[in-house]
């Protein structure tokens, strides 16, 4: 009893639930015949949000106004400018990873001096700074969908032991993740500079530099994820990053990360990117309108983050 | 009260007020007469602000009562007081400086309102301008956020005596000529004497002794949440007035041997519109004066100049033990002991990576030396009593290895226990030969340094060494026009 009473406080807990509500809720409909597929299309597809998720969980902990809106640009721009450099070659995997972890790391050090040399809220950087970024993914791919090589194509698509190779990689890098919040000074000081500015400042913590490096990582985790959707999904499209803007922001406040920062935690996102694809697809598999559909996605949310919100936060 | 009976206008009858254990006024009883301009002063925490929160209906007080022309107020609070004709220019100025002069005028005055109030809220403050600074030349049109600090000053007193269906009866000035230049001050004072000569009454309170004297008819002088001397203005002299308000005797018991540094080596210097402040190794360096006269930001001054925004620091060169413990000082998410280890993690890691057992046993150690009350170092810091919190936030400034330890009023809320065992190891370590910055409220405290600098308006005025660090001479020198 005073198990279940500690594992309820985890903040993570809701989303995970809701998630095997849902879950459970479909294979009842189906009678339990499409299982696997349903489980590892949620891992596959969560396996994205997830990756975004993190990189935007890290920014979030930095407290009250900290986002970064430029998310989806930075993946399409990466997904872009990798597929055009391999040019279905898959000797060129490498330099295109390569690529994209760099296009991350520019606009990460954009929008930091954005924010930090013009004095512009994190949300305007960058929001403007994800239109220059779109704007140049449009210049560079000029409508055209290019191939992944091959070997990537395969690779994204395919299984080991059963499960997604792309929910493996997103493993790992929460593995990373859970590891940098918890167990070194970086986490550490993002937590504290999340609490309070002015106090990490005098406790002296290099609050500026902590920052910049945040939305570096931020910003490589996305063009990560651009990288890794555009050869799932055969080719770059303009519009791959779009929906991931307010997924980006929804799985980390339904994964039960403090909202007004200093707080963050890493299983709440794996929880919350599964319900909110298994959201969708149970109701698809109920046969509702597309109308309904999105109303019930609503409502379903907000009655997770209100469950969710009478919870007493735990110690940390 | 002796002769005719004039009815008081506002009266407190013993009455007291407390914040946690801080007993801020412990049994005043005050009058204010009609016709009489009464001078307050007193030092930091002696409980001015508190009185004069009291009468102007901003805090009732957990026991005594109010009474105003001869009855007793039962629900005395803001709007009861303005209806009574009290108003207030307080230190933090008040007014909204995103509205026009005009605006601030009509918040003050519920009566202008309905069709129309702009052209009567003008010509009311205008009107109260004109009386009071002859020649001020501010348009009421402009918003007070485009004023300088000056005219903002100008603005507020003469709202306050500014007549508008309630006529003003008795205004509290709380150190009204603070950001005043002289001739305006002059010309607010002649104001405050004909304010008087019609029958009004006034609160007046300042740090300027010159003005209180010239100014008061009679003078209250409060210490440590009482009256201590209340005679008419003729019977002062500056000199009284301090020594009024100093402790008659303090125990100089564990007052420490008079160290001779001069040989040290300075570890930190910084320049300055006043005197420059300069520490060396194994200093204890006091900051005095007023409260908010500058202390806090000198010593932000000095943290920001020694440490980096952007880069860690392999060896940080300065710490700091924050005062106001909820703005700059606890992580309230956190638990004790990560509230206590974030200023030395560089110590506690290997290649970034925290080594949780370090951690632990420095957190350990500490818990013993300063003895933080808890069960458990994993238990929230909210958990912890003010005074205990404020043992941690010591605890991560004193494990860290910074040679200079900068402490902005640290003992606020301080039960006396906890300050003599922190007075104990600050003096050991100093022995061993850390810098210590201190700025305190308190005499006590202040008087426990090597050697003291007073703060007057932003700068340092005055620098006390050895013996001539005494009350006495720290109050002359924050006190403008008493140094003689």
């Amino acid at each position: 009893m005073r198990m279940l009473d500690r594992v309820a406080r985890k903040p993570w807990i809701w989303s995970w639930v809701a998630a095997f509500v849902v879950w459970f809720a479909t294979i009842m409909v189906t009678g339990g015949a499409s299982t696997l597929d349903l489980s590892q299309a949620a891992l596959t597809f969560a396996a994205f949000s997830i990756i975004v998720g993190i990189g935007q969980m890290f920014v979030i902990t930095l407290g009250p106004g900290n986002v970064d809106l430029s998310v989806p640009s930075t993946m399409t721009l990466a997904g872009t400018v990798a597929l055009k450099l391999m040019d279905v070659d898959n000797a060129m995997i490498l330099a295109g990873l390569g690529v994209a972890v760099l296009i991350g790391i520019g606009v990460g050090i954009l929008n930091y001096a954005l924010i930090k040399a013009l004095r512009i809220p994190p949300i305007i950087a960058t929001l403007s700074m994800s239109f220059i970024v779109q704007s140049a993914a449009i210049w560079t791919n000029r409508g055209l969908r290019i191939k992944p090589p091959n070997f990537l194509a395969d690779f994204t698509i395919a299984n080991t032991l059963g499960i997604p190779n792309v929910a493996i990689i997103a493993l790992v890098i929460s593995v990373i993740a859970w590891f940098l919040l918890e167990r070194t000074i970086y986490g550490r000081w993002i937590s504290a500079i999340g609490q309070s500015m002015p106090a990490a400042k005098m406790a002296g913590i290099p609050v500026d530099g902590t920052r910049f490096v945040t939305y570096v990582f931020c910003a490589v985790l996305a063009s990560l994820a651009g990288y890794l959707l555009a050869c799932f999904s055969g080719g770059a499209a303009l519009n791959m990053g779009t929906e991931y803007l307010l997924m980006s922001i929804a799985v980390v406040v339904l994964g039960g990360t403090a909202v007004a920062g200093g707080d963050s935690n890493v299983p709440g996102i794996w929880g919350a990117s599964l319900f909110m694809f298994l959201v969708v697809s149970m109701l698809n598999t109920y046969g509702l309108g597309a109308g309904i559909r999105l109303i019930m996605t609503g409502l379903i949310i907000i009655s997770v983050i209100m469950l969710a919100g009478g919870r007493q936060p735990g110690v940390r | 009260m002796t002769g005719e009976k004039l009815k008081a206008i506002v009266e407190v009858a013993d009455a007291k007020v407390c914040f946690g254990a801080v007993k801020a006024l412990d049994g005043v009883t005050l009058a204010i007469l009609p016709g009489e301009c009464l001078g307050l002063v007193g030092h930091n925490g002696a409980g001015k602000s508190t009185i004069v929160s009291v009468i102007n209906g901003g805090l009732t007080p957990h026991q005594g009562n109010i009474s105003g022309d001869g009855e007793v107020l039962t629900r005395y609070g803001i709007n009861s007081a303005r209806a009574r004709g009290v108003r207030c220019v307080f230190q933090e100025l008040s007014l909204c400086p995103n509205l026009t002069v005009v605006e601030n005028t009509r918040m003050m005055h519920r009566h202008l309102g309905g069709f129309g109030w702009r052209k009567r809220a003008k010509e009311v403050i205008e009107r109260s301008l004109d009386a009071v600074f002859p020649g001020h030349g501010i348009a009421s049109d402009r918003s007070v956020g485009e004023l300088s600090i000056t005219e903002r000053q100008m603005v507020e007193i003469a709202t306050a005596f500014s007549h508008a269906g309630v006529a003003p009866r008795l205004v509290i000035l709380d150190e009204p000529t603070s950001s005043l230049d002289a001739s305006l001050a002059e010309q607010m004072l002649t104001y405050v004497r004909r304010f008087i000569a019609a029958g009004g009454s006034v609160i007046f309170i300042s740090h300027i002794l010159n003005e209180i004297l010239t100014t008061a008819s009679r003078i209250v002088v409060m210490k440590d949440g009482r009256i201590v001397a209340d005679r008419p203005a003729g019977d002062w002299t500056e000199r009284g007035l301090v020594e009024a308000m100093g402790s008659v005797v303090k125990g100089e018991a564990h007052r420490r041997a008079v160290r001779d540094l001069a040989a040290a080596p300075v570890v930190v210097e910084q320049g300055g519109s006043g005197m420059p402040f300069r520490a060396r190794r194994g200093e204890l360096v006091g900051f005095a004066g007023l409260a908010g006269h500058g202390q806090t930001r000198m010593l932000m001054k000095l943290h920001a100049a020694q440490s980096s925004d952007w880069l860690p620091r392999r060896d940080p060169a300065v710490t700091f033990v924050a005062g106001d413990r909820h703005l700059n000082g606890v992580f309230e998410l956190w638990s004790i002991l990560k509230n206590l280890s974030i200023g030395s993690l560089g110590d506690l890691a290997t290649r970034g990576m925290i080594n949780a057992a370090a951690e632990a046993e420095r957190g350990a150690e500490w818990k013993r030396r300063i003895d933080i009350r808890t069960q458990d170092l994993a238990n929230r810091i909210l958990s912890l009593s003010g005074g205990n919190q404020q043992k941690v936030l010591f605890a991560r400034a004193l494990s860290t290895r910074a040679p200079v330890v900068l402490m902005d009023d640290p003992m606020r809320g301080v039960d006396v226990g906890t300050k003599q065992e922190v007075y104990e190891i600050v003096r050991q370590q100093a022995l061993g030969g850390r810098t210590f910055v201190w700025y305190s409220t308190e005499m006590e405290e202040v008087c426990l340094c090597d050697r003291v600098y007073v703060f007057r308006e932003g700068a340092i005025v005055a620098e006390l060494a050895g013996d001539a660090v005494s009350e006495e001479n720290i109050l002359a020198a924050s006190f403008r026009g008493a140094a003689a």
